[in-house]
């Protein structure tokens, strides 16, 4: 196999890959990253249900990850990063994104500081090429080891009593916070952060050990609802939670064809982790001047009335002018909310007399719906578990 | 923070850093130029010590340009600036015999071709010419459009043909203009040679011919095309301006190196020598090359990590090694030695002697160009002997052995001079050798490349030497660029003079 036809041949499969098959009754498998993913293991609304009234196990291993290492790790990293990476603890973990010198979002992610010169950083898009340009000048180490850690997403209300059920004392794990455990002659990583805005946990483990992991925590958790869930679940989760989507709620700027689709962090919303004064990162002084001249988009959530989503919608001002677009949008069965994300051009951040136009299907017919909005505050869907330390038995 | 010991720090003490030193000081600002050596001058600082009585040109040994600002404001003539010879002409050492050609003029079947040629393309030269006393048109906006419309206009009114014709040879490459128009082969050779010196490019690479349209740019003590030699050599016009520069009120301190750019709050606020020694300023001005300066004495963490990348990947490879001989007696070239020798016998020598720099190699037959200034004036050498410099091409600046390749070139420069001036070798009783890698070590030149980068048309203009850095100024408020890395290149003054006229415009 060369690199010239790796695109040719069949999708990777995860360590987990021989227990996942075995349960997805659909055979509904999507591409994430260049390995299988299930997208819906049998009924999507009951794994959705599972994330949010028991717990469930998501197979993370696709997720892009990078360790860097050095002396200059945390520098180097305060150079890439729009966070303060030297004021992140050890053991802890920030949610963080980067930008290129036009200060345009390239990905967003989350940055593990393992020791005090070893960082692993876990995205969604590839970014070998300019995470190595950007090492030019400082003494770090960078390795893709997407392929070398399994991992595997426990969210959900029962998610610690599985933990707890597993022998694993995650009590006093504070959210964004990792701790180690002995599991299986090896370490266990486990850390208080997900994607679904509710209780979990991230679960990270030599591809060895994955196969025992998976089989641990099925066995303990089964009493729990414990529930394999695919992508289709956990992407509705995270529009409830109203999370951003490399790809789908914005164009990384290196890939974006079109010079006016990339957006910066502070036009997603995202200004409030912009550390201005740590000194200088890639990006700092576009990111400088948009703050003065004020930017061209605003990241929105909205609530819509009606049950019908509104993904792929387009929003109006007045009813009329174009005024933006919804990138993410779910009936929420949680919240009972028909709830979305949007991109609005920023002279409409505040969705007055906003108005979305939604196609709605009803029995082979599409009937146009023309429905004003509310901008809503994010995140849609926050509950005290998520934050309660100990957390609650549920 | 202390109060500034200065208004501007000009690093680097080259010509353009020198102009640009002067001109900042002329309009009332507290300048202080530092240098690293403990001469200034860069590229047209003296050699120290090649022999006894021997004084040689570091690098650069004639002079193509001098921007008509520079020397009318810095009144070079008042500061000692005087002329060992002016239109010089060159000869081309061929089998056939030598044939010296000087402007225009030439003997031979092309001498009609070659007036007419060199007339046309002189014309043509003298409307780009404009366009290198100022700092480049930027895509983005904000450009002087008057200047600009003037310039283009001055284009357009070459005349349609003309325009044509510029339209069709500016991008071409020189030695199909060569094999067009011109039937001698050592007319051939001259072009293609001129077309090429100083750059990492064979007479068959594409633009080649634009280089040569920027040397008939060119003007000295108000006269065009006018190949010239101070008196004294290039020493001593770097002598004439450091001494306007002294005049001017510029504090300059030789042998001093500057080891970082000091920063604070994203601000270029002055520079820490190598000595520890901190010097504050308002503003800073590089002369010594885009590379070194921001990737070095800034470094990475201070400039996003996009321009890093380009700046790492920007071109810069010398392709000409320099050879210095202290000679016991005059070398018998068979010619008249008050001119400019080149050794290319035709355009295919000058293209064959590139094809094994390409692979890291180096040529059997290099070309050469080869200056006596002792036989032009007393003074460079004892009486009756004699000093040579030659630009020996091409040179790999990333040679695969460092070593063999610097012994092999060095034998085949010599073994070539050999076939000029039979018995040059037993007159030899000094020598030095400079390959580009020596060159980069020497003058901080990255790559060992005379204008500090590549100086071709991918790199030239508001592409110089990247598109975010083409107008002097850099992405750290208060430290800004000149030299030959930047617009328009070469040490002629005018990216020192541009510089400091994007500084005053810019309020600084």
């Amino acid at each position: 196999m060369t690199a010239t036809s790796l695109h040719r041949q069949p999708l990777a499969e995860t360590p987990f890959h021989p227990r996942t098959s075995a349960l997805n009754r659909l055979h509904n498998w999507g591409a994430w990253a260049g390995y299988r993913t299930a997208g819906c293991y049998g009924d999507t609304v009951m794994e959705h249900t599972a994330i949010r009234n028991a717990a469930s196990l998501y197979d993370i291993t696709p997720m892009i990850k990078y360790r860097i290492t050095g002396p200059d790790a945390a520098a180097y990293l305060d150079r890439l990063t729009v966070r303060n990476v030297s004021n992140l603890a050890e053991k802890a973990v920030h949610y963080t994104a980067w930008t290129d010198d036009a200060g345009q979002m390239m990905d967003d992610g989350t940055l593990f500081r393992l020791g005090p010169q070893d960082f692993r950083l876990c995205c969604q898009e590839r970014h070998l090429p300019w995470l190595r340009d950007s090492a030019w000048g400082f003494d770090v180490v960078i390795a893709d080891e997407t392929e070398s850690v399994a991992a595997l997403a426990l969210q959900g209300p029962t998610s610690a009593a599985v933990l707890r059920a597993c022998g694993f004392d995650i009590d006093g794990l504070k959210p964004f916070r990792m701790a180690e455990f002995a599991f299986a002659e090896t370490n266990l990583l486990i850390s208080r952060t997900g994607f679904t805005g509710d209780l979990g946990y991230e679960l990270w483990i030599p591809p060895a050990q994955a196969l025992a992991l998976w089989d641990h925590l099925m066995m303990q958790g089964a009493p729990f609802g414990l529930m394999p869930v695919g992508s289709d679940a956990v992407m509705l989760a995270r529009t409830e939670a109203g999370f951003l989507t490399a790809n789908l709620d914005f164009i990384p700027a290196q890939q974006a064809l079109r010079e006016d689709r990339s957006r910066s962090p502070l036009e997603l919303g995202l200004g409030w982790m912009v550390d201005w004064n740590k000194g200088p990162f890639t990006g700092r002084r576009a990111l400088l001047a948009e703050r003065e001249t004020g930017g061209r988009w605003a990241l929105v959530g909205l609530d819509i009335p009606g049950n019908v989503s509104a993904e792929g919608a387009i929003l109006y001002h007045r009813k009329t002018a174009e005024a933006g677009f919804i990138t993410a949008a779910c009936w929420s069965p949680t919240l009972k909310r028909n709830l979305a994300l949007a991109q609005v051009q920023a002279r409409h951040a505040d969705c007055r007399d906003l108005w979305v136009e939604i196609y709605a299907l009803r029995e082979l017919q599409y009937v146009k719906l023309m429905l004003p909005v509310r901008a809503t505050p994010r995140p849609f869907f926050a509950p005290e578990r998520r934050r309660a330390t100990p957390p609650p038995a549920f | 923070m202390p109060m500034p010991s200065c208004d501007v720090l000009v690093i680097g003490g080259g010509l353009n850093g020198l102009a640009c030193a002067t001109r900042l000081a002329q309009t009332g600002r507290k300048v202080t130029l530092v240098e690293a050596e403990p001469e200034t001058g860069g590229a047209t600082r003296a050699l120290p010590d090649l022999a006894k009585g021997v004084k040689a040109p570091a690098l650069a040994h004639l002079l193509w340009h001098l921007d008509p600002r520079v020397e009318k404001a810095m009144t070079l003539d008042r500061h000692g600036l005087a002329w060992a010879a002016r239109d010089i002409a060159t000869t081309v050492l061929s089998p056939l015999g030598p044939l010296t050609v000087t402007g225009a003029q030439t003997s031979g079947p092309d001498a009609m071709a070659w007036n007419r040629l060199y007339s046309r393309l002189t014309r043509m030269a003298e409307r780009l010419e404009p366009f290198r006393r100022m700092a480049p048109p930027r895509l983005g906006g904000g450009n002087d459009w008057l200047a600009l419309a003037r310039h283009a206009l001055g284009l357009r009114l070459l005349g349609a043909r003309e325009f044509r014709d510029l339209l069709r040879l500016v991008l071409i490459n020189a030695h199909d203009v060569a094999t067009d128009e011109l039937t001698d082969p050592r007319l051939r050779a001259l072009l293609c040679f001129d077309a090429t010196l100083g750059a990492w490019a064979s007479p068959r690479n594409p633009n080649t011919l634009i280089l040569w349209l920027d040397r008939l740019a060119g003007q000295v003590a108000g006269r065009k095309q006018s190949l010239s030699l101070p008196k004294g050599g290039l020493p001593a016009l770097a002598a004439a301006m450091t001494a306007a520069a002294r005049a001017a009120g510029v504090t300059i301190r030789t042998g001093a190196r500057v080891a970082r750019i000091d920063i604070a709050a994203d601000r270029a606020d002055g520079v820490t020598l190598q000595t520890g020694e901190m010097l504050s300023a308002r503003i800073v001005v590089s002369a010594i090359g885009p590379k070194p300066t921001l990737l070095n004495l800034v470094g990475a963490r201070h400039l996003d990590a996009g321009l890093v990348t380009r700046l790492r990947h920007q071109k810069a490879r010398g392709a000409t090694a320099k050879l210095h001989l202290a000679l016991s007696a005059a070398p018998d070239f068979g010619t008249d030695l008050r001119a400019r020798l080149l050794i290319a016998p035709d355009e295919q020598a000058v293209d064959l002697a590139f094809n094994p720099v390409k692979y890291g190699e180096t040529p059997a037959a290099p070309v050469m160009e080869l200056l006596l200034s002792s036989a032009f004036e007393p003074g460079h050498a004892p009486e009756g002997q004699h000093v040579l410099s030659a630009n020996v091409q091409f040179a790999p600046h990333a040679p695969k052995d460092a070593f063999s390749a610097k012994t092999s070139l060095l034998a085949a420069a010599m073994a070539q001079l050999e076939r000029a001036a039979p018995g040059i070798g037993a007159l030899v009783t000094a020598s030095d050798f400079l390959m580009p890698q020596d060159i980069e070590a020497r003058f901080g030149m990255a790559g060992g490349s005379w204008h500090h980068g590549d100086l071709s048309v991918e790199q030239m203009l508001f592409l110089r030497p990247l598109p975010e850095l083409s107008r002097y100024a850099t992405p750290v408020a208060g430290l800004w660029l000149t030299g030959a890395g930047t617009h328009p290149g070469g040490l002629s003054g005018a990216a020192g003079w541009n510089a400091a006229e994007a500084i005053e415009r810019a309020g600084a």
